[in-house]
């Protein structure tokens, strides 16, 4: 029963996945771009850790953490680049 | 493992797959920028959190002790995601809408993402 829950989850983060990269080719500013990839940081972190339920192994959580860690960094610094025409003054 | 555990992590997980389809969703179906901010707010805080308690579920069940380092990860979605999205609505603002079609700020100086911070900061006590 596990293996069809995570099937189900991961199917239906790999099309959250693919609707996020049609936001990001569609815009239409960039703010949306933005937020799309935020999005997909979040389904990344989501699979990661579907991954390592279906494996069983506890490894994976570390690279989510990674993922979560790094997915903000980049989305702020994205911001800041747009608000400020540089990241760090 | 039991079927109770089973039918708990198949629970959640079909639970945050759901919410994590719809975040995205919500993202290609909303019409204005500022509305398609609120929609991945479901698949932060539900899709991952329900991913994350049926992780722990699992392995609670298999191992037998309770792991807590999934909590941080929620913890960190939750500490970041207001600032993520505070962050980009000031992107959006500052391309994207005029200054002088805003209310005003209600203060001696302007909106922070238009306006400069002016040369003599009041303490904040002042304020």
């Amino acid at each position: 029963m596990i293996e069809y829950a995570l099937f189900f989850a991961a199917i239906c983060y790999g099309v959250a996945l693919l609707m996020d990269l049609w936001r990001i080719a569609v815009g239409p500013n960039a703010a949306d771009r933005i937020l799309a990839l935020d999005t997909m940081v979040i389904n990344v972190i989501a699979l990661l850790v579907l991954y390592g339920v279906w494996r069983g192994t506890a490894i994976y959580f570390e690279a989510a953490m990674l993922v979560a860690m790094v997915g903000f960094v980049s989305t702020v610094a994205y911001c800041r680049f747009l608000l400020r025409g540089d990241i760090i003054e | 493992m039991n079927f109770v555990a089973e039918l708990l992590i198949s629970v959640f997980l079909v639970i945050s797959g759901i919410f994590g389809f719809v975040g995205s969703y919500g993202l290609i179906k909303l019409k204005d920028s500022l509305q398609r901010l609120h929609a991945p707010t479901k698949a932060t805080t539900l899709g991952v959190g329900g991913v994350l308690i049926a992780s722990m579920i699992y392995f609670y069940a298999k191992t037998g002790h309770l792991s807590i380092h999934e909590l941080l990860i929620t913890l960190f979605l939750f500490l970041t995601a207001p600032i993520t999205a505070n962050f980009i609505a000031k992107a959006y603002l500052a391309r994207n809408v005029n200054g002088e079609d805003l209310p005003d700020s209600a203060t001696t100086y302007g909106w922070s993402v238009y306006d400069d911070p002016p040369e003599n900061m009041p303490e904040a006590k002042d304020v």
